[in-house]
């Protein structure tokens, strides 16, 4: 168990990265009821637009001066997809059965993800992602790398500000409204379609911020990496508590954590010997999700409300 | 009640969507026109990973077996027989490997099936294409068990289909190979083996680890990785303290990459030593410089050294081909060339032409498969009685700026 604080750190730094990501799931859900499949793809085009900015600066430009155009261009591609898939898949829906935005989320996905495999040069493989020079920081017994220190400033910077922007601001206090009950919301003179594009809107920056963390962190990305993330911030929501912008990070954390505590410790627990490993991680995040949805339904976070409708 | 329920739906969806998006994409073969002026056509099929992060292999595979099908067209190898290759992509995907054999199977005009890349779809493909008589040459699958049968490693050896070639060694040897080579030479005594459990991946590291262990040297932990994920920070720390000197890692490049990087960013700085699916120059592009002084083992040696290579390089480079020939170029050349020797086999046998029955015709190619014999771009090609090829050559390369550099090359000897 030496390498424990090692491990933690591990389990935060990944699951801080889906908490940023399940941001976007939780808030679109907490307003419309929507689970928004394709979000997974509009932190994808994130990484892909942080890649472009990186390769139309000149040759030579310092990752450090790079980085905040790189991450301006992934945000301004992820929320131009997000508002987009609002306005033209999600919105001429909304009213209609609660099939029918799922099932267009769900092919959203496919053809976004198409689209980036086709279109974008050389997409057809992994593409290799800017990384930062230098070894390994080592901070209180703990060795970081130089990638993962963005996600670690960048990741609660973006939690504090949304939690003032809720909390705070006449717009959040008008999302908070909208979530609570969109009519009445509407009748007090709030424009709640302009609300459901902001929470797109904001959701899709926070996919950007995780998409560049993430190129940072595994130095590639590749049209198919925003599945397997989808998936897992949207279990983190689940977790969480789907509808509480903190039950997302706190539902992150926890997976990031339950899957590196078992990558690194099921093999000794006597009898488990054959269900350690890397292979078996998601089994062990997935096992965790079950059972706290049997003893807690609403999530970690979640609050019990009556359902509506 | 009706949020909870559409949550619980959404769920099943989304397992549903892992399931479908295993399947994987599919794009249509390669539809070349039939005009051959005379003369029989003989279709070749290919089958290979063409898309999908394992893409590099696959096209490098189905440019040089282009090239052979060119060759033998402009040559005139057989006389009064054009060669066309009809490429399908299965996308690193069992289930697709097998509905493409089925369609190779379908035409009559296919007369041999050249791949595939992987072997847990080598091993799909086979009994489809076994039962239809067709021949099949693979020219990268390794797992031993798809020409010895599943109990090879207790002796009993057993061909289970007649149908099957290769033109690559097997895991068997490639495995032991990489063992002898850093317990010897580079003096590495103990390892981290890790394996991603497809086919390939975990045959090779079972058959390291008990070279290695027979050796004297100490496996100090194991442990495996799923090939989609890339994060492998938990496991990288587990390496690092672990103090082994090396780690062994029995699957492909595109989780190798990010395992080898990851693992050197933890802190340790040890090499990975893989089998030929790390051996691609995708590897590097994506490792950067952390996979310097990691190692794979590669089937042949290396293409530079061969005189018999040279021209299919030069030709190779002549025909503009977008990307390179990457480590089963050579292979996937012999292999189509195996079939055009096989199908002259049978002409020559029918007085110039083909028998006018499909099926006749497809039993007797794989007859004449067992004897071809012929000098390829990776030195003498023949079958042995299990269809595994008798050039048993093996090389180690190393990662050296930038580049895999040839460290040794030798016979397997046990």
């Amino acid at each position: 168990m030496h390498d424990l604080p090692e491990q933690l750190a591990n389990g935060l730094i990944l699951g801080a990265m889906y908490g940023l990501i399940a941001i976007g799931y939780t808030m679109v859900y907490g307003i419309v009821q929507l689970i928004n499949f394709a979000h997974g793809e509009i932190f994808m085009i994130g990484g892909f637009g942080a890649l472009t900015a990186w390769l139309w600066l000149p040759d030579g430009t310092s990752l450090m001066v790079a980085l905040p155009v790189m991450v301006l261009m992934a945000m301004t591609c992820a929320i131009l997809v997000g508002i987009g898939a609002e306005r033209l898949a999600y919105r001429p829906l909304r009213g209609g059965p609660r099939l029918a935005p799922l099932i267009t989320a769900i092919g959203l996905s496919i053809a976004l993800q198409q689209a980036i495999w086709a279109f974008y040069p050389d997409a057809k493989k992994d593409l290799s992602f800017p990384q930062f020079e230098g070894g390994t920081v080592h901070l209180a017994g703990i060795s970081l790398q130089r990638g993962e220190i963005f996600l670690l400033v960048a990741a609660p910077l973006c939690m504090i500000a949304l939690a003032v922007f809720v909390s705070k601001s006449r717009t959040g206090r008008a999302m908070q409204a909208t979530s609570q009950d969109p009519d009445t919301a509407k009748l007090m003179g709030i424009n709640t379609d302009r609300i459901i594009v902001t929470a797109f809107a904001i959701g899709a920056a926070f996919a950007a911020i995780a998409a560049v963390a993430h190129g940072l962190k595994y130095g590639q990305v590749s049209f198919r990496m925003g599945f397997i993330a989808g998936l897992k911030a949207f279990t983190a929501a689940v977790l969480g508590g789907i509808g509480n912008i903190y039950g997302a990070m706190i539902g992150g954390l926890a997976l990031g954590l339950a899957e590196a505590l078992a990558t690194a410790y099921m093999a000794d627990v006597p009898g488990m010997e054959q269900f350690g490993g890397g292979a078996w991680k998601d089994v062990w995040a997935f096992v965790l999700l079950i059972l706290v949805l049997l003893l807690r339904p609403q999530g970690i976070l979640g609050e019990r409300v009556s359902d509506r409708a | 009640m009706r949020h909870r329920s559409l949550l619980v739906l959404t769920t099943a969806v989304t397992a549903g969507a892992l399931t479908l998006s295993a399947c994987g994409s599919r794009d249509g073969g390669n539809s070349g026109n039939d005009s051959s002026g005379g003369g029989t056509t003989v279709v070749i099929g290919l089958d290979a990973p063409l898309t999908g992060d394992l893409s590099a292999l696959g096209q490098g595979i189905k440019n040089s077996a282009d090239l052979a099908v060119k060759t033998a067209n402009k040559n005139k190898e057989v006389e009064g027989v054009t060669f066309k290759l009809t490429s399908l992509d299965d996308a690193a995907q069992a289930g697709t490997g097998q509905q493409n054999a089925t369609k190779f199977v379908g035409n009559d005009k296919v007369l041999g099936v050249i791949g595939p890349l992987n072997s847990h779809v080598g091993e799909s493909m086979q009994k489809v294409l076994a039962n239809a008589n067709l021949v099949q040459v693979s020219p990268a699958n390794t797992a031993p068990q798809l020409t010895q049968g599943p109990e090879w490693q207790d002796g009993k050896k057993v061909r289970p289909f007649k149908t099957y070639f290769r033109t690559s060694t097997t895991d068997a040897v490639q495995g032991p190979y990489a063992a002898q080579y850093v317990y010897n030479e580079m003096k590495l005594k103990s390892v981290f083996v890790i394996d991603d459990k497809k086919t390939y991946g975990a045959g090779l590291a079972a058959t390291f680890k008990k070279e290695f262990e027979k050796l004297g040297g100490k496996v100090v932990a194991t442990d495996n990785v799923n090939p989609e994920d890339r994060d492998f920070s938990a496991i990288a720390t587990k390496v690092k303290n672990s103090k082994a000197d090396f780690v062994y890692y029995g699957g492909e490049y595109p989780a190798g990459a990010p395992l080898t990087d990851q693992i050197k960013k933890a802190g340790a700085k040890i090499p990975v030593v893989g089998g030929d699916a790390l051996f691609s120059g995708d590897y590097i592009k994506l490792a950067k410089k952390n996979s310097e002084g990691d190692m794979a083992t590669s089937v042949g040696a290396p293409l530079e050294t061969l005189d018999t290579a040279k021209e299919f390089m030069k030709n190779y480079k002549a025909a503009g081909y977008k990307l390179p020939y990457e480590a089963y170029g050579g292979y996937a050349y012999d292999s189509t060339w195996a079939i055009v020797e096989a199908v002259k086999a049978v002409v020559e046998k029918n007085d110039g032409k083909l028998p006018e029955n499909a099926d006749e015709t497809r039993k007797q190619i794989t007859e004449a498969m067992q004897d071809v014999s012929f000098s390829g771009v990776t030195g003498d090609v023949s079958f042995d009685e299990f269809g595994d090829t008798t050039n048993r050559q093996l090389s180690v390369y190393k990662v050296k700026d930038g580049k895999h550099v040839p460290a040794k090359t030798g016979e397997f000897k046990g």
